[in-house]
């Protein structure tokens, strides 16, 4: 508890729309410790970004509203901060990578203006300075020739390139979190490799919480110390890294591990999880997951599953969550 | 014999029952864009008063108090009051009378030109869009050469030359109006064209013409259903300019335009001859002007979603 | 010694426009999308096509469609050149050769049901109208996993697997025997993504269809596939049976691309391969083998003469200085 830099308990979002009430989030707890890279997985539309959005409070309003819970950051509750303060820490204490780069990047400025906007927004340094200090940011994230980069545009660049300006420049300010939306989802695997190697060596050099959004399962293995599974707008399995993919405890984390090809081994057939992921209009009560358990009961109809520790640090909201792994192992 | 729709029975509700069932997505959709239309003021007055105005354009042999062509010489010009609401004209005929039929003119003329102009604005705006190089360059080219006129000169032009009557008017009219619809259409087809679905109807064996008619047109109609609002206005004004310069309605038709036209020689001392009918324009072009502002916010599908 | 090939293309390259270069833009520039690409596909196989974005996969699927056409090369489809043929021969030639691609949701007219969307190629090839169209509608929706009551509806009210089972109901309805899918899971979820895999493969052994399989995913890759070919910047740079393939990778891109994919397994977790840069851009391709400023094993001879594809294996085909020379040379280094 106390090595937790972030807590986020029993959050709820809601979006209110034409359509009717998204129940987005719905009773979120995850904790992001010092140091850490937690990965939160989850399929589209489960929530992920909306969880990442909260955290500093960017959500809408409207449609969005945040219905509910806490988000401690070192201990203060960020949803009752005034707006000042909120800024105040969105810019130094807290940073944030988007997938899509292009939406955070301003088309009509070159690079090196924006990045020495940042610079100075939180040093007071010359504008000469600030250049040298960009040209070691982009020198840190391994960016061929920095010089001309810095006087290009952002669409000159590629989109593995513009997703290292990024990194450079949130981690700029030696925030204590990044958020990294899905930061790799649109890149190439060569460049997907070079991106998480750089976004690893930065922040455990400097012992920076990573709350890293993906729905890549290698790229959890590869990065993550712990995991957290999403489905449908609820946590449903934090884990471990190992303990999460050596024994899984929820029937949809071990459907979606069986569900991902490999490429070391030959499978026939894939075994794919039946049905499709619920709308979160009219989500389905009890457990959220159970019209495509394969192991759900009766209760899973109506009851909402609690917290089970199956293992050292390893949570499973399920109500089979127990009995199953402990057979298993 | 296989019949075409094999699973409509011969049931009248279950007709209604499955008509709703396959178009359930766009009944919601029409229920939608009539919510958003509701929480938009100016959507409903626009809507009320092109409401009125049909509603007055079709009740008018009922509503107007007396036949819009009878004169009376004993009352001519005289003012309004109880008898004659607008007053009468230098004729004796009741003007409330005449503006109300005049409606009926108007919205005719705006339909038939929307219709006409809309119908063969798209179907060419479809077909440069879709098919681009050449083609494209040719009717865009003459469309333009339209375009660069002012509409309202084009359009006495063409009817001065054509002959002045109400039926030449609107052929003018639609001929003015036809590049704003293949304009638009032709941008949305550019966009349509590169859409996947094209590339899949293409390699699946559908002709160019199955294409531009059911992919491209459809895509492609409510900005037209949204021009066609707007052009409606422009129409009747661009009518009735035509019928007070004398080269649309002939007299004794009562248009809003002609009856401007001659009781403009009356403005000093009858103020309400010109007066009510140009109101009535204007009120009309307003309604369907805003209307079609708020159809085009409430279409869009970014404000939609 | 076309027994058994349905596809065969020879040559293909498709050029680009790319603006001018140079000053007064006089010297022309070119993007070179498909650079000389030559493969088959036989009878009932798969053939899978990975790489990297933008290295001419879409393309080269586009020319085997007709929907761009080569700049040179040959499309045979059973020995018959297809480019070759024009009017009615063309449009029946069509029908042998269908497409999914990537985007379920755009690859489908959101104003058009479902029954139509499906429907119409047998309408627009006069194989079938009326009520006939309704049925055979019914029985391709209900091969890929849908209802019939799924005819009447539109395909914004569908998710997006049923969305790509829907399209490839579209593809099949003509019973052609060659499809190309063109990342058809890419924009799926890995749910999803297996439910849609594993229809295609099931289709595929009922029916003995004949897939391209384009994707830039390796583990989807190896899936579905019975042969890949892997792409780089517009060529072909390795060919080889599935197993083959990822078991002894020779083409050093080809090994970069698999030690680049993070394995879903943190007990063996290793560094990941990093290559040098980033991919060039097709208008400006390197001299040489075109992998050469990146690649790990560069000599000499790779900047400047270009490698010449070489058989390494029964099947296997890799396009690399490395594997030039003589055969024992070639056992050598690999061993
Ligand atoms: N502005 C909004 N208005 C209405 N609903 C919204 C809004 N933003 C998000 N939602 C809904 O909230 C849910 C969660 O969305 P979110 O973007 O967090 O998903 P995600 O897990 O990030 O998915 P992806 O993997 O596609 O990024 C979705 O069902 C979405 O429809
Ligand atoms: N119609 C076109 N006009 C001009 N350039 C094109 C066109 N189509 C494709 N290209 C270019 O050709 C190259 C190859 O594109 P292609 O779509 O075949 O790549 P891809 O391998 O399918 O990539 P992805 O994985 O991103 O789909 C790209 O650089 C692209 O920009
Ligand atoms: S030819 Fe040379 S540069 Fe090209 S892949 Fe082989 S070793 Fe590398
Ligand atoms: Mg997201
Ligand atoms: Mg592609």
């Amino acid at each position: 508890m106390n090595g937790d830099l972030l807590h986020i308990q029993d959050l709820s979002v809601r979006f209110f729309t034409y359509q009717g009430v998204v129940r987005a989030l719905e009773g979120v707890h995850l904790a992001v410790r010092r140091g850490e890279i937690l990965g939160l997985v989850g399929e589209t539309g489960c929530g992920k970004s909306v969880l990442a959005r909260s955290i500093l409070r960017l959500i809408a309003d409207p449609p969005g509203r945040i219905m509910g819970g806490r988000i401690l950051f070192k201990g203060r509750d960020m949803l009752t901060l005034p707006m000042k303060e909120m800024r105040r820490i969105r810019g130094n204490d807290i940073s944030m990578i988007f997938q899509e780069p292009m939406t955070s990047l301003n088309p009509v400025f070159t690079v090196g203006n924006q990045m020495e906007e940042v610079v100075r927004l939180h040093q007071k340094v010359s504008r000469k300075a600030a250049r040298r200090i960009c040209v070691e940011m982009l020198e840190q994230v391994r960016m061929p020739d920095p010089e001309s980069v810095l006087r290009k545009y952002p669409h000159e660049l590629s989109g593995g390139m513009r997703q290292r300006v990024m990194i450079a420049m949130e981690l700029s300010c030696r925030p204590d979190l990044l958020i990294a939306d899905e930061p790799t989802t649109a890149l190439d695997v060569t460049v997907q490799a070079q991106v998480l190697h750089i976004l690893n060596e930065l922040t455990r050099a400097r012992g920076t919480s990573v709350l890293f959004i993906t729905h890549d399962l290698g790229v959890v293995a590869h990065l993550c110390d712990r995991v957290a599974v999403m489905y449908a707008g609820k946590i449903v399995e934090t884990a471990p890294v190992d303990a999460l993919f050596r024994s899984p405890g929820h029937p949809y984390t071990r459907g979606l591990l069986a569900a991902v090809p490999s490429v070391d081994e030959d499978r026939e057939v894939l075994a794919s999880i039946p049905g499709v992921v619920p709308g979160l209009i009219d989500p389905p009560a009890g457990c959220r997951f159970h019209p495509r358990c394969p192991a759900a009961r009766k209760e899973c109809e109506h009851l909402e599953p609690a917290g089970v520790e199956v293992g050292k640090d390893h949570w499973v909201f399920c109500h089979a969550g127990r009995g199953k792994v402990k057979g298993e192992r | 014999m296989p019949s075409s729709t094999p699973r409509s029975g011969t049931d009248p509700t279950g007709g209604w029952r499955r008509f709703r069932e396959e178009h359930a997505w766009q009944i919601r959709e029409f229920f939608f864009t009539l919510h958003l239309l509701r929480r938009n003021p100016s959507a409903v007055a626009g809507f009320v008063i092109i409401c009125s105005m049909v509603f007055l354009a079709l009740a008018a042999p009922w509503v107007a108090p007396y036949d819009p062509i009878r004169i009376s010489l004993s009352e001519r010009l005289s003012p309004p009051s109880w008898h004659h609401l607008f007053g009468t004209d230098e004729l004796g005929r009741d003007l409330f009378s005449r503006v109300l039929y005049g409606a009926r003119i108007s919205l005719r003329i705006g339909l038939l030109v929307v219709g006409i102009a809309g119908g063969l604005g798209t179907i060419l705006g479809a077909v440069a869009g879709y098919v681009g190089g050449k083609t494209d360059d040719v009717i865009m080219r003459c469309l333009d050469i339209v375009l660069s006129f002012p509409s309202l000169v084009l359009a006495m032009a063409l009817a001065a030359a054509l002959g002045p009557s109400l039926r030449n008017a609107i052929l003018a009219v639609a001929f003015v109006m036809i590049p704003k619809f293949a304009r638009l259409v032709r941008g949305e087809a550019l966009a349509v064209r590169e859409r996947p679905f094209i590339a899949a109807a293409k390699v699946s064996g559908a002709s160019h013409t199955w294409i531009v008619f059911h992919h491209v047109i459809p895509n492609c109609l409510s900005s037209v259903i949204v021009l066609g609002t707007l052009v409606v206005g422009e129409t009747i004004l661009i009518a009735s300019s035509l019928s007070f310069i004398g080269l649309g309605a002939q007299p004794p038709t009562p248009e809003w335009g002609a009856m401007i036209s001659v009781g403009r020689k009356f403005l000093m001392d009858q103020w309400w001859y010109a007066t009510f009918p140009g109101l009535f324009i204007l009120v009309t072009v307003i309604g369907f002007n805003i209307f079609g502002d708020a159809l085009r916010d409430v279409l869009d599908p970014r404000i939609r979603r | 010694m076309d027994e058994g090939v349905v596809i065969r293309a020879e040559g293909l390259r498709k050029y680009f426009p790319a603006g001018a270069s140079g000053l007064w833009g006089r010297r022309k520039a070119f993007l070179r999308a498909v650079d000389g690409v030559s493969f088959h596909v036989r009878e009932g196989e798969t053939l899978g096509l990975v790489g990297e974005s933008g290295c001419g996969k879409s393309t080269v699927g586009m020319l085997l469609l007709g929907l761009h056409r080569p700049d040179a090369g040959r499309v045979l489809y059973r020995g018959e050149d297809i480019l070759a043929l024009e009017g009615e021969a063309k449009r029946r030639m069509r029908r042998n050769i269908q497409v999914v691609f990537q985007d379920p949701q755009s690859s489908l007219d959101p104003r058009m049901l479902v029954k139509k969307a499906v429907g119409f190629p047998l309408e627009v090839n006069g194989l079938a109208r009326g009520a006939e169209v309704t049925r055979r509608v019914e029985a391709m929706l209900a091969e890929v996993g849908l209802r019939p009551e799924h005819m009447y509806r539109y395909p914004h009210e569908f998710s997006g697997g049923q969305r790509q089972r829907i399209n490839i109901a579209r593809a099949l309805i003509t019973g052609p025997r060659f499809v190309v899918f063109d990342e058809p899971t890419s924009a799926l979820d890995v749910s999803v993504q297996a439910q849609i895999l594993n229809l295609v493969k099931d289709l595929q052994k009922r029916r003995g269809y004949s897939y391209l399989f384009i994707s830039h995913d390796l583990s989807v890759i190896r899936h579905v596939s019975h042969r890949v070919a892997v792409m780089y910047l517009g060529r072909i740079v390795e060919t080889a049976p599935r197993g083959d393939l990822f078991q002894t990778p020779r083409h050093p891109y080809t090994r970069a691309l698999m030690a680049a994919v993070p394995k879903p397994d943190p007990a063996r977790r290793q560094p990941l391969a990093l290559l040098p840069g980033d991919v060039p851009s097709p208008v400006h391709i390197p001299p040489g083998c075109r992998f050469h400023p990146r690649c790990p094993e560069v000599m000499d001879v790779c900047r400047e003469t270009e490698p010449a594809p070489v058989e390494v294996g029964p099947d296997h085909v890799v396009a690399c200085h490395l594997w030039h020379g003589t055969g024992f040379d070639a056992r050598r280094r690999s061993a």
